[in-house]
This record gives C-alpha cells, structure tokens and sequence, in this order.
C-alpha cells in the first residue's frame, strides 16, 4: 500500500528533506552469501553490442535531415561581449541558423569563465558549422580576471554561503591533546573525461520534444527541460540507450543541449549538439581544486580530542561547495571538531560532481595527516585508525545501518603486514613502502524507483525501467536480481532501458545510488509477477499458492510431486502476459546509510628523481551484498585505476596570469594508460546491510577512488619520510617533500636526497 | 573519387579532400563501431587496420588510404577478440572498447601469445577512462581460451 512520508534524501552527500509517496518494502531480505545468480560472477548482458561497435550511443545517431552545431565559447578566462554580429556567420555555405546571446539563457555575454557559450550555428555539416563560428563578428572587452581562491574569499567573492559545522569545542580539545599536528594539503583540477564527449540530438515530433542524450539522469534531463521550456513532463521524452561514461559529468541538460533545443525550434530539423574533446576539458566540469588547513589534536595512546578544518573550494565560476570536510566530521570518532568550507567564485570553469566529489580529496587530507599524527605518537597507524574507530556517526549520534569497517580493517592485515618485507627491498636510490587510508562514502541509494516486469507465455521476462546504464553494468545487475526472484535462468531475463516514454521513473547514476535504488524496485516487481505466476500455477493444479515456488525454471511444489518448466504452466496464456510492478521502499529512519573501506598501497620512490611507482594496490570494501562479483571488481579496479591518476599525472593547468586552460588535449591532460597500473587485489565484504531495503545493497560506483591518493601519499612517506602535501605528487613535489623531509631531519632522509 | 576497401568490400566515396577515414567510415559508410573520441590521435578509439596495422582514424586523411585493405570493429565481428573482452568484463561503458579489440587484434595476429610487457607496450596508445585495463590485459592474455 502506498503511503505518504516526509524523508530525508540523499545524492552525493548533500541531503534535502521531501516528501515521498513511496510503497511498503514486504520482502524478507535473503539470507546471506551467494544465492543462484545473485551473487554469482555475470558477464555483461550488453556486452557483446558495445564491443562489436553495434551499439548506438547518442553520438553515432544520425537522423534524417539533422544538422550539425558549433558553438562560438569565449577564449578569455573573463570578458564581455563588445559587439557581436551573427550575419557573415548566415551567409557561409550550408548554414541553416545561427542564435546568440539573447536568443537562449545558456548564450551569455558576460563571461566569467573560458568556454562561455556565446553563440551557436547549425549547418548541413560540422565543418560548415565550424568554418561559419569562425566567421562570426565578435569584439571581446577582457576584464580582470580573480583566480586566487584565498583572493577571492577575502574579497567574499563566493559561491553561496560559507559551510560551519561543528560540534564539542575545538579549542578545548586541543589543549586536551599531547600531540597537535598541522598541515596545508592542496589538491589539483581534475577532469571527467569521458570518452564520449557531451552531447545531444533533438528533434520535435509533433508537440514533442525528443531529446537523445549522453546522460546519466534520464528522468532528471526530463524533469528540468519540461519546466525550462514550460512543457508537460510527457512532451518531452529523454532517451539514452548507451552512454559512453559520465563519472559525475551528466547529471544535467547543459549548454549543448539548450542550443539544440533553440536551434531545432527554429529550423525545424533535428540538431546535433556535440562538443569536441577541447571543449570537453573547459566547460563539462571538473573536480574543483582544494586547499585544506588541518589540525589534529590527539593524546598519548592516540584517542582523537580535535579536529579541525579550513577547506577552500577552488569552485570556478558557478557550480556547488562539495563536501571535502565530510571525511573529518564522520570518518573517526572524535568529540571536539570544527570545520569551515569555502566557495570561491573566480573565472574558471565550474566544477560538477566528479565521483565522490570533496571525499576523494577530502580523505587526501585528512588521511595523510592521521599518518603524521601516528609518527609522532609512534603508534601503528592501523592501530591508531582502529582506536578511533566510530560505532555510531560521530557527526550527530546517529546509528549507521550497517558498518563492516572493521572486518574491512582486519582483512586489511595481511597486505599491512607485507610492509616489512617491501621495505626490505628499498635499495640506496629507490626507497619502498606501505600505507592505507579509510573510506567513508554515501551510497544507500533511495526512492523513488520503478520497475515494471512482463512475464510472456514462453517464460522469459523483460525488466522495463526507463534508467540508463552508464558504464557500471547496471543493466546486467537488474537482470540477476530479476532472475533470482523469479527463479528462472539469468538468460530469460531482458531488461529494456533507455527511454523515458517507456518505463517508469528510475534513479539518477550518482552518487553510488543505481543499484540500491533500482535494485529493490526490480525485485519487487519481480516478486509481484512470481506471485501471479503462482497463483495460476496453483489454480491448474488445485494446489495451494504456498507450496509452490519456481526453481531453475521450473514451476515445483514443496513435495516434489510437481516440476514443470514455467512455459509449460504459464504457455496457456497465448499473447496474455503477467505484469508485474515495483518500487523501491524507503531507507530505514533515523539512520545513515554509509559504505566503508580500506585501501593499502605498495609503492617505489626513486629518491633521485622524484619518480613514483605503485606497484600494488589491495582494496577491502564494504557496500553491502554484493549482486555481480565480476562487475564489482571491476568498479574498484577502475576507481583506484582513476584515482592513480588523480593522485601521479593529471593536473588541468591553467596560464596563472590570463587563466586560460593549457590542458584541453588528451596528450597534455595526463589519463592513465595500461602501462601505469599495478597489481590491483579487490576484497568485498558481501554482507547484506540488514536494515536497506529488501537486498541489503549499497552502491560501489565511488568508494574505490576514495581513499588511494591518501594511501599513495602514506605509502610515500613510509618508504622515504617525505610528506607530500600536494596533488598530483608531481616529480617536483616529491623531490620538494624529500628536501623538506631531509632539512628536517639530515639523519633520517634518504640518501641521495 | 577514391574508392575505398573496406572490411572486403570496395566502396565508391564522394568526399572532400580533407575528410579523415574515421569521419569517412561514420559518416559516409555509417560503420559507426568506429568511435571517435578526441578527434586528434591522442586517445585509440578510433583504431582501425589498414593492410593489418593499426592506424588512427581520425587522423588517417581518407584519399591517403588508396587500395589499402581497411578492416574496422565490423570486419572483426567473429573474432575471438570480441568474446575474450566480454568473458574477461574487459569493457565498461564500452565506447572506447572497438578501438582497443581492433589494437588487439593487431597484437595477437603478429604475436598470438604475448607477454604482459608486450601487451602493455601494443595498448597503451588506447585509453580506457572507465579503467577497464587489468580486463583487458587479461582478455588479451586468454583471447584463444
């Protein structure tokens, strides 16, 4: 029965109270442990379209009569549109229409950042529309540009309000404390880097708008396109069948799709907006840079008395404050924390989510500072994270529903214990070492969700859901959990996505929310059809519905003396179907839904020239049941793979004077290749959260980047003493942290330092 | 006008000089399995064989190609390669994933079993931003099982 509830939700850590119809969640989670398919390694259902190139992704649609757009985005970090004339751009071959600024909210004139959409011309081809931006008339009056985050909140230049929390009293804990350390961690601009670069097709058919976009919101793209252009939720239909990666990126409609939408009003064709990959490393967002200002205060055995945090947000010119003191405020145990998080406003592109936006870099901090503390105490660091341990979220007392941190920490041990010898094998120029970092991340997911399920009269069911798989294996992971309920062979199982005219609303792929969000809504509509399926089969043999079930296929009774295949027992339906629907439940009250984990580096320093290897990477996560081994291992080897990246080579640069971006090419922005990635050891605790929903499932998409940069760091100053504070730990700042670190104690550094 | 080769089947192009194989192949052949991703050689996703080596598309003006053999993701649908990736989850969002089969391809066809140096050395022209390399290694590793 439905009912009306006012509760809190969630995405990527920033919670808002709403009201929620939502339906009774009635299944009785299943027991533990791997089941028949869920649980059991499966290999993508659409894997065999996406590697034979025959899948269609938003940019490989071409529809008749489409044009193709280029947009005209400001080359300056801050300028203002002089004069703009858009006539020498209509007169070029080809070109079908041009817009500017007036003509859509997304073309501005006041540009606060490089990569300001300004104009926009569609064309029979991309070259025509390209060669005719480059024709338009445009007089730009530079300004002065602010790219000094620290300047900027000097000068309260901010994205919204400054973010205070605190609890106990800071000073105090400190005084308490035996031991304070300090330290200034900053972190770079990182980009998303999709491989399918942003884009949409659009087209009117009819009174309708339809919109096909490389998107990892469907419903969300949707829901703000009806209201910006004041349309009924079902005039305008999203449709995203397969999508070439988003990492946080494409949350929302965006520019590119704006203009489209202008450009198909007036010309009538359908309109392709793509944004080459330039384009995409300017103005598709990023993971904003950081500067963190940490002190901790600790008493001889290591139990934490203070924490405190100064974070600045390099956040660009637009965007969100994400929340980087979100791992000092809940990842430990401690009375007396204080943080303040800042937003400044300065002429750079703004930021977007970028998977576990602020925890990645906010647990570089604080993690690397926690291993500073434990030298000083002289504590094991495994120790001194175990000691500090938090039974109940330390931010406001309340119970998590399920926290395996813990077991994540004691089936750490072993690759822990494996630091004696790795250091053993340093040599006088390349040091070796260990270190680990916690990981704190959301990732309960929540409603609503829908999942319709159709069972034919051959037995195989479709799941029906108009969600999008960006990458993760979703889809695959519907199917199992569709599968498993119903009994019957994962290969009878189809799941159609794609499309928001034709599936119920389905979650957004953020914030580790997909699978725990969809994942129950599936099972239920699964459950809804197996019970009509039961109640059939009972009725064709006057049986009652509660011995029977389904296994294997297979239609059976409690005393064996019925076994018939389901096409057999539903086969008399013909064309009739059963349908099945169903909805994710609420998350339990008064809790918080968290994921856990640990990560422990192995890496090489050469001490001479600042060169870093890691070499080996084992990471222990707890999300809850795990529903497809084989994709979950993958989500962690492409996290910590990613998160390599963020913490050795990819840095966006900018020109510090003008602010332009240097790096808007893929040989200048450094992306790990194959050649860079270690020995990767993925552990998951598989034990379903009994409190969520009818699986027990947390998302997995974000915690594996969480905590590597922060055991990389650790694992480099086990192996040479030398605290790096800086992403990417560039060759020049190993080489600074290793000077540091021999000024600091001439005896101790290594040699050749 | 050039005619073009492609996946055994001879092609009669009408394009300008200027259009890159891979804009050719998309756009004028609609074998869309060929991605491209940052249309400046930099990324490996629009990887394709001509006369069996691995070529950048997207930076492969057409009219050089001449009667060279060019065989594309599509000419590749049957080979073992593609079952490999699958079975090892060598993919994610799998728009990079044509390119690296095709890269693979090559590799295995001049070394049918390579070392994990060679297979590094042979894909690391091929980015993977969803991080699906250590499948990819292995997939390459066990693509005759």
């Amino acid at each position: 029965m439905a009912r009306l509830i006012r509760t809190e939700k969630e995405v990527e850590g920033r919670y808002e109270e709403v009201w929620l119809v939502v339906e009774e969640d009635v299944l009785q989670q299943w027991p533990a442990g791997a089941r028949t398919i869920v649980g059991q390694p499966a290999v993508r259902m659409d894997g065999f379209e996406r590697a034979r190139g025959e899948a269609v992704y938003t940019a490989d649609l071409k529809l008749p009569g489409m044009l193709h757009t280029a947009v005209l985005r400001c080359p300056f970090a801050h300028a203002r549109v002089a004069r703009i004339d858009l006539g020498p751009a209509l007169a070029m071959p080809g070109v079908h229409a041009a817009v500017g600024p007036g003509d859509s909210p997304v073309l501005q004139e006041e540009c606060g950042y490089q990569g300001t959409a300004v104009a926009a011309v569609c064309a029979d081809t991309y070259a025509q529309a390209r060669a005719a931006v480059a024709a338009i008339d445009v007089d730009w009056e530079q300004l002065d540009v602010l790219l000094d985050p620290d300047e900027a909140i000097a000068r309260k230049q901010l994205v919204g309000e400054p973010r205070e929390r605190s609890r106990g009293d800071l000073e105090a804990g400190l005084a308490e404390a035996d031991v304070v350390v300090e330290g200034e961690y900053r972190t770079q601009v990182v980009l998303h880097n999709s491989m399918e670069t942003h884009q949409s097709v659009v087209q009117w058919v009819g009174d309708t708008l339809e919109v096909y976009i490389s998107t990892q919101y469907i419903w969300g793209v949707r829901e703000e396109l009806a209201e910006a252009l004041g349309l009924p939720g079902d005039k305008v239909r999203v449709i995203c069948h397969y999508m070439g990666g988003g990492f946080g990126s494409k949350n929302g409609a965006d520019d590119y799709t704006y203009i489209a939408i202008e450009l198909a009003t007036r010309t009538h064709r359908p309109v392709r907006c793509a944004l080459t990959r330039r384009e995409e490393n300017l103005v598709t967002g990023n993971r904003n840079a950081t500067i963190q200002r940490l002190t901790i205060g600790a008493r001889a055995d290591g139990t934490l008395t203070a924490l405190g945090g100064e974070y600045v947000n390099a956040t660009g010119w637009d965007g969100w404050s994400s929340p980087v003191e979100g791992p000092m405020q809940q990842l430990y145990s401690c009375p007396n924390v204080k943080t303040t998080t800042y937003a400044a406003k300065i002429n750079q592109p703004p930021m977007k989510a970028f998977r576990a936006p602020g925890f990645v870099e906010g647990t570089f901090g604080l993690e690397s500072l926690i291993d500073v503390l434990a030298a000083k105490l002289g504590i094991d660091p495994l120790e001194l994270r175990r000691k500090n341990y938090a039974g109940q979220d330390p931010s406001d007392d309340r119970p998590y529903s399920g926290k395996n941190l813990l077991e994540c920490y004691r089936r750490a041990e072993p690759h822990w214990e494996r630091r004696h010898d790795v250091r053993a094998r340093s040599t006088d120029t390349v040091k070796r070492g260990v270190g680990m970092a916690s990981q704190i991340w959301y990732g309960g997911g929540g409603p609503p969700s829908y999942a319709w399920i159709r069972v034919g009269s051959d037995g195989r069911a479709t799941v029906v859901t108009a969600m999008q798989d960006i990458g993760t294996g979703t889809k695959t992971a519907m199917a199992q959990i569709a599968a498993e309920e119903l009994g019957i062979p994962l290969e009878h199982v189809t799941v159609s996505i794609g499309d928001s005219a034709r599936g119920p609303f389905a979650s957004i792929s953020a914030g580790s929310s997909t699978t725990p969000s969809m994942g129950p809504a599936v099972r239920a509509a699964a459950a809804d059809a197996k019970r009509q399926i039961l109640e059939i089969a009972a009725q064709r043999n006057n049986l009652e519905e509660r011995v029977l079930d389904i296994k294997g296929g297979n239609v059976v009774s409690a005393d064996g003396n019925l076994d018939e295949p389901l096409e057999q027992v539903v086969g008399l339906l013909e064309s009739a179907q059963i349908l099945g629907k169903g909805a994710r439940g609420p998350n339990p009250t008064g809790m918080h839904v968290l994921t856990f984990g640990v990560q422990v580096a192995e890496v090489a320093v050469d001490v001479e020239t600042g060169e870093v290897w890691v070499d080996r990477i084992a990471a222990v996560h707890d999300v809850g049941r795990v529903i497809n081994p084989l994709g979950a291992e993958s989500q962690i080897e492409g996290g910590i793979i990613q998160g390599i990246g963020h913490t050795l080579s990819e840095h966006r640069l900018n020109d510090p004077r003008s602010g332009r971006i240097l790096t808007t090419s893929l040989d200048a922005y450094k992306l790990p290749t194959i050649a860079d990635v270690p020995e990767i050891v993925s552990e998951l605790i598989d034990a379903p959260d009994e409190q969520l929903t009818n699986l027990g499932s947390k998302g997995l998409g974000e915690p594996p980047i969480i905590p590597t940069a922060a055991a990389i760091a650790n694992a480099i100053r086990d192996a040479t003493g030398a605290e790096v504070h800086e992403l990417p730990i560039s060759r020049e700042e190993m080489l600074r942290a290793l000077r540091e670190a021999k000024e600091r104690d001439p005896a101790g550094a290594p040699a050749g330092v | 006008m050039p005619e073009l080769n492609v996946n055994d089947h001879v092609y009669e192009l009408r394009v300008e000089v200027g259009t890159t194989l891979a804009e050719a192949l998309r756009d004028e052949l609609s074998l869309t399995g060929t991605k491209i991703a940052c249309g400046e050689g930099h990324c490996g996703a629009c990887t394709v064989l001509v006369d069996g080596a691995p070529t950048l598309s997207c930076i492969t003006l057409v009219h050089t190609v001449g009667k060279a053999k060019v065989t594309t993701i599509e000419g590749l649908r049957d080979h073992p390669m593609i079952a490999a990736f699958v079975r090892s989850d060598a993919l994610q969002c799998g728009f990079c994933t044509p390119g690296q089969i095709v890269s693979a391809v090559a590799l295995v066809d001049a070394t049918p079993a390579p070392s994990t140096d060679e297979i590094r050395h042979a894909m690391a022209g091929n980015l993977c931003r969803c991080g699906a390399y250590p499948k990819i290694e292995e997939a390459i590793r066990t693509w005759r099982d």
